[in-house]
Parts: C-alpha cells; structure tokens; sequence
C-alpha cells in the first residue's frame, strides 16, 4: 500500500499536503481499493466552507457511496473539476491527479490532529480504523 | 447467524476473490474489479458461483396441478427439459419469490430458488402442497451450481463436453450430462442479458469443475466473476431482483412482468388481485430512468415531482455497458411512461430524470 511520507493523514483515509496556508486533500490508496472502481465524485461548491470532522464530498464507488470528511476546517478555493467527467482518477492517481479539494485553511493548529506516514500505516496495519 | 460457505469458498480465496457476506452467506463481490468483470461477460465470459441459490424437488401424480396453484406461469404450456421463469405470489398479489422451473416430466420439476428466501418459500410451498398429492424434497444443500456467462460461454463449455450445446435453445436444459467427466445438468440459462449455462453439480465436484472451466476458458478470455457484477449485468438487462424490484409488498405487474403471469390457466394464487390489477393497470409500476443531472441514484432514495414524493428507486447504478447513470423505480403508474420527467432526491438534492424504456441493455445476436 502506497503511503507518501510527506503527506499526512486522517483515520478517516484522507491524505492531506500542506503548502503554506493552502492544503490539498484526497483520499489515500488504501481508501480507493477498498472502494473499488469509482464512478462519481461529488464535489463542494467553490468558497464554501468546510469544518474539520464535517462530510464535504461524496465519493461513489459501483456499490458503495463514501463521505468523505474534512480532515482541517477551512474554504474550498479550487476543485479538481476533471473528476466530474473521469472519477476513475481517483483510483488510478489518488495522490497526484485524483485530488479533490484545496481548502485555505482556517486553523493551522489543526494540523497537529493528522497522523504522519508512519503513525498511518500503524493505523492500517492495526486493522484501518 | 454464521455466515455459510458455498462448496467454492477457498476457491474464491484462491483467486483473490474479495470476501462480503450477502444473504447469509461467504462470496465474492469481486475479483479484479467490478466494472472490468462487468466488461468480460459483455464481450468474452466470466464464471460466477451461485451454489448459494436455493433447489427443491418436485415430484409427484399431482406435481403439475401443485405448481399451476403455486406459481403465475402457465406450467401446463412447459415440455419436456424446458425451462420457464415464474413469479410466486400470496393471496393478495404480493410476490413470495421469483424462481425457475425445470420440467424433467409431468411428474417432476426442479425449482431454484433465491438463496435468501430458501426457508420461507419452503414453508410456502410445503404449506401449499397439502391438499396436493406431491412429495417436496429440499435439494438446496446437496446442489452447487455454476453460472458460465457470456459471448463465448458456448465455445469455452464446449470444450469440456460432448454435449450438442448448439441444439440447446435459450431456457431449455439437459437433464444429464458429463462435464469435464462429471454427471451434471446444464440450462441455457442466466441473470446477466448475455447467452450463458448454469451448470448443476454435486458439492463435492464443484470446486474441480469450476478448475477444468477456467482453464478451457482461459484462451478466450474468461474470467471468474462476483456478486458485484452479476448486479450491474442484471439491472442494465433490467432483470428483476427480489427485496428489490419484487417483494412481498410488490406484486409482478407492478414490476412490469406481467408477461409471466397467465390468466388463461385457472386458478392459482394471487389471481384475482392480479387479473383485477392486469385489466385496469396497476396503481404503481416500476419504470426504468436515466438521470439527466449529476449523480447516482440507490436504492431507497425518493422519486419526486412538483416536491411530491411518487416513488422510490428499487435499484440504481453507474451503467457499465451504457455510461449512463441509470435506475429502476417503483412509483405512481401516471409517472412511468417513456419520456416523463421526475427528480431523484440524492443528499437533498433534487437531481432531474427521465423515464427510459427498458431493458437498458439487449443483447445483439441470439
């Protein structure tokens, strides 16, 4: 299972990457293969805001639709648009170009909440959840 | 409950099948993928386990008049080794069952079941059977079965038998035959819109059968096949689901396969609601739509109109064949004709449909 060690991470399965105020979020490797083939991705609407812990996104496989929660608070300044007409990015890319949100962030101090790599892939190896 | 195991349980293991439980027992809902299963049965062929499907023996001077009462179908119209698909109603319409009807002779037919309502249709059956001179045997244990679906099915199945598969018309069967060197029947049957076999065999040779069958298939492509793609091939062929399109609250008009109820046969149960609902149209039917905003309709979500709620989805899907975002609803019978407009209420959302004819998917060819 693909972990990158400079994201970082929710026990929820979203990966986060943190570049100054702005953090771009997807959901990890691990997220996309229990998924299975992903055929919808529903995307929050531009500059709406989102609160940590919140579902700000839906992530619709074949037979399973997934919230998918914000991992920090902030405001949806970009969307990844090319999911709207190839959802199975997300499986195919889902560190790189099967992004789903940049949010600016509202509360850096969130941050520290996430998990890094390694504390990650303890979490799956414990079982994922 | 434990969960049961099908006699190819470590066979699914085997080959990387990922384990759900689904109606009471241990399958697979996929291998590689859904939608590439989905794929290889459209085009090539895949192998599918569905030894968890219920069987039970009908045998008996009266087994004829017992299934005439039992079923909707015209059983009396069936000959010799022919297959016909019957809905099974209650008194008041309402459908115990859809299954298949095999007739060996006038004085016995094989039943397959849905897996999920083994017990209760055989409560059914037994308690229906009273006044009957006929003898039920539960086969359900004793029977696996596997279901070899797809454009080369024939090819691949032809390999393994000296069988004449060509001269075995679309639900017709052949009561005994060698498989791979194994005694078996085998229908030209199937719940995926393509041609295909089930194949009946005895639990203890399924695991090896299904072996000498992926191999003769492996030059053409076959693949083994999950419980998640034998629905998506069974919704876009639009092939009822029991609990879904059918249930005991939904009578077979209402699901829109009223063709399979025979009103020129004498009594049976369910007639009257069902005659009464044939004549003057049912109050609700299920239609099959296309969502023309974003999203995916499932199962359960409303089905609005002017923000009145006239329905509810039965199944909905991604549409691997067609690309399409698609679904059947059971809703107001006003509401289901071809072209009408409606709205799938998905997260809060009113997301525009439209009704489309179904089946969503015929298959080309015979």
């Amino acid at each position: 299972m693909n972990i990158p060690q400079e994201l970082k991470y929710s026990k929820d399965h979203e990966w986060v990457k943190v570049e100054g105020s702005k953090v771009t979020i997807g959901i990890t490797d691990y997220a996309q293969s229990q998924l299975g083939d992903v055929v919808f991705v529903e995307l929050p609407e531009l500059g709406s805001e989102v609160a940590a812990g919140a579902g700000f996104s839906v992530v619709e496989s074949v037979k399973a639709v997934s919230d998918i929660y914000a991992p920090v608070s902030g405001k949806v300044i970009e969307i990844n648009e090319a999911l709207a007409d190839a959802p199975e990015i997300v499986n195919q890319s889902p560190y790189d170009e099967g992004w789903i949100v940049v949010l600016e962030i509202s509360d850096p101090a969130e941050l520290n909440e996430l998990l890094d790599s390694g504390a990650y892939a303890q979490l799956l190896a414990e079982g994922g959840h | 409950m434990t969960a049961r195991k099908t006699p190819l349980y470590e066979t699914h293991v085997k080959y990387g099948g990922k384990i759900v439980e689904f109606g009471g027992w241990l399958l697979p809902v996929q291998y590689a993928g859904i939608l590439d299963e989905h794929k290889a049965v459209r085009e090539k062929a895949g192998l599918f386990d569905v030894s968890h499907m219920g069987e039970v023996l009908v045998k008996g001077p009266e087994a004829l008049e017992f299934l005439q009462k039992l079923v909707t179908n015209d059983v009396a119209s069936m000959t010799d080794n022919k297959v016909q698909y019957t809905p099974m109603c209650y008194p008041d319409g309402g459908t115990v069952d859809d299954l298949l009807i095999y007739k060996r002779n006038n004085q016995e037919y094989f039943l397959v079941i849905n897996a999920a309502n083994i017990e209760k249709d055989w409560n059914w059956m037994k308690e229906n059977s009273i006044e009957f001179d006929v003898e039920l045997t539960n086969l359900s244990d004793e029977t696996a079965e596997l279901a070899l679906q797809g454009p080369l099915a024939e090819t691949i199945l032809r390999k393994l038998t000296e069988a004449p598969l060509e001269q075995l018309g679309y639900y017709w069967f052949t009561p005994e035959v060698l498989v791979a060197g194994k005694p078996v029947m085998v229908s030209r049957t199937g719940y995926t819109g393509e041609d295909g076999f089930e194949v009946y065999c005895r639990p203890d040779e399924a695991a090896y059968l299904w072996e000498a069958i992926m191999e003769a298939g492996q030059p053409y492509g076959l693949v083994p096949t999950g419980l998640g793609c034998r629905d998506t091939l069974r919704f876009e062929a639009a092939l009822p689901l029991y609990g879904h399109e059918l249930s005991a609250a939904i009578s077979p008009i209402e699901a829109g396969i009223g063709k399979f109820v025979s009103l020129d046969k004498g009594d049976f149960n369910g007639r009257a609601v069902l005659d009464e609902q044939k004549q003057s149209g049912p109050r609700r039917k299920v239609a099959g739509f296309v969502l023309t905003g974003r999203g995916i309709a499932r199962a359960g979500y409303p089905v609005v109109y002017e923000g009145r709620q006239i329905g509810t989805v039965t199944t909905g899907s991604y549409a691997p064949t067609l690309e399409q975002n698609i679904g059947l609803a059971l809703v107001e019978a006003e509401y289901a004709k071809v072209g009408q407009s409606f709205a799938v209420e998905i997260r809060g959302k009113n997301i525009p449909a439209e009704v489309i004819k179904k089946p969503f998917y015929h298959r080309k060819g015979k």
